[in-house]
């Protein structure tokens, strides 16, 4: 994609020095959870693809889900995809022209934060 | 394109220190983004100190004793210094504001100031705006009309009137665009918050009679739909307008106008 020509200017820098704001890391949060459960995605596929092969192979997968460390990758897959979900309620709400003041854009990032953790503990535990 | 490093011409290096004032005792730490066109070298950070005791109230203030009483080849655009011109927006603390109505009491510890983000440098805290203003250009900024002149003004009523506020506000400083990481990343085809509140501003005009064309024009896939609703551009504005629900309500007209 063509960058806007700036002869021999440098380019003031961006992402280094802006700080954080709540709503941006929300934003760019909601996209990573989203690449994060799609890859989750593919884990879940292995495993019932696996489970119509053969016994060994989905031994091994099996196992490896059903490790310490598959539990842990769950957990978080299950969070993200929360977060993801919420995330897109969110710009569903946006989308009807409603919660779009600072204030409350800030109130629903740390919200969701807490809703998918507290929706992550509920699965877990039910699980 | 996303990139997240800046070009090699681009690359901040420690800048020179200057010396602390004679006999002061509240002294404060200022670390400033310098350019210079002319002698080849990359951007560097320098680092002045000033007197709090002699100094006014605000980030401007600052500047302009830097420049008088430091370094005069300190560069920076000012002028009404209330607010109103939108000349002397820069970043400040990592935020994007007007140096002159931002005070230094609202910084905690050293002040780091910076040109507006993501933008080509034209010399140390002074961004090139020739494309920010190009965009706001093609919005076409201004009363399209069809019907007949009338005899005296164009009438609009109270209701209509008060539709405009929060967008007529705009002093076109920059801050909200250049805030915005979906305007870093694709500012040659996404129009950015500041362009995108005044073309809200024509479309919601009562007087204005020429909402389809405005709305068509923005039927696209990055001159609109590039916003995210990160939210920065509301959050940074220094006149607390809200470029994100002005988005927001084109992306509502959109669709409504489809049902």
């Amino acid at each position: 994609m063509a960058d806007v020509n700036r002869g021999n200017r440098p380019l003031s820098p961006h992402l280094t020095i802006y700080r954080p704001q709540l709503t941006s890391m929300s934003s760019i949060l909601v996209r990573i959870t989203g690449i994060a459960a799609f890859a989750m995605a593919f884990l879940v596929a292995w495993w019932l693809l696996a489970a119509a092969t053969s016994p060994s192979a989905f031994g091994f997968i099996d196992g490896l889900l059903r490790s310490w460390f598959g539990d842990l990758v769950l957990l978080g897959a299950t969070w993200a995809i929360y977060y993801h979900m919420l995330g897109r309620l969110r710009h569903v709400i946006w989308d009807f022209g409603y919660c779009l003041d600072v204030k409350t854009s800030e109130n629903m990032a740390v919200g969701m934060l807490i809703a998918a953790s507290g929706l992550t503990i509920v699965t877990a535990v039910a699980v | 394109m996303v990139q997240l490093t800046l070009p090699k011409n681009s690359r901040i290096t420690t800048g020179k220190t200057w010396p602390k004032p004679d006999g002061a005792t509240n002294v404060r730490k200022f670390q400033i983004y310098r350019w210079n066109p002319d002698d080849g070298k990359n951007p560097q950070v320098d680092t002045y100190f000033v007197d709090m005791d002699k100094c006014g109230p605000m980030i401007l203030d600052a500047l302009i004793k830097i420049k008088n009483e430091i370094d005069p080849t300190l560069t920076f655009r000012r002028s009404c210094r209330e607010g109103i011109c939108g000349s002397c927006a820069m970043n400040v603390d990592g935020i994007n504001t007007l140096a002159c109505i931002y005070g230094l009491d609202e910084v905690d510890g050293d002040v780091k100031i910076y040109p507006l983000p993501h933008m080509p440098v034209v010399k140390d805290l002074i961004p090139d705006l020739t494309h920010f203003y190009a965009q706001h250009a093609s919005i076409m900024p201004w009363l399209e009309t069809k019907t007949n002149r009338p005899a005296k003004e164009w009438k609009q009523s109270i209701e209509d009137r008060k539709k405009l506020d929060g967008l007529y506000e705009c002093v076109m400083c920059a801050s909200c665009s250049t805030s915005c990481p979906s305007y870093w990343w694709n500012s040659d085809r996404y129009l950015g918050p500041a362009a995108l509140l005044h073309a809200y501003r024509w479309i919601i005009d009562s007087r204005d009679e020429a909402t389809g064309e405005r709305l068509d024009d923005l039927e696209d896939p990055f001159k609109l739909y590039r916003c995210h609703t990160i939210m920065n551009c509301a959050k940074t504005c220094p006149k607390g307008l809200n470029p994100a629900k002005a988005i927001a309500n084109i992306k509502q007209m959109m669709v409504e106008r489809q049902l």
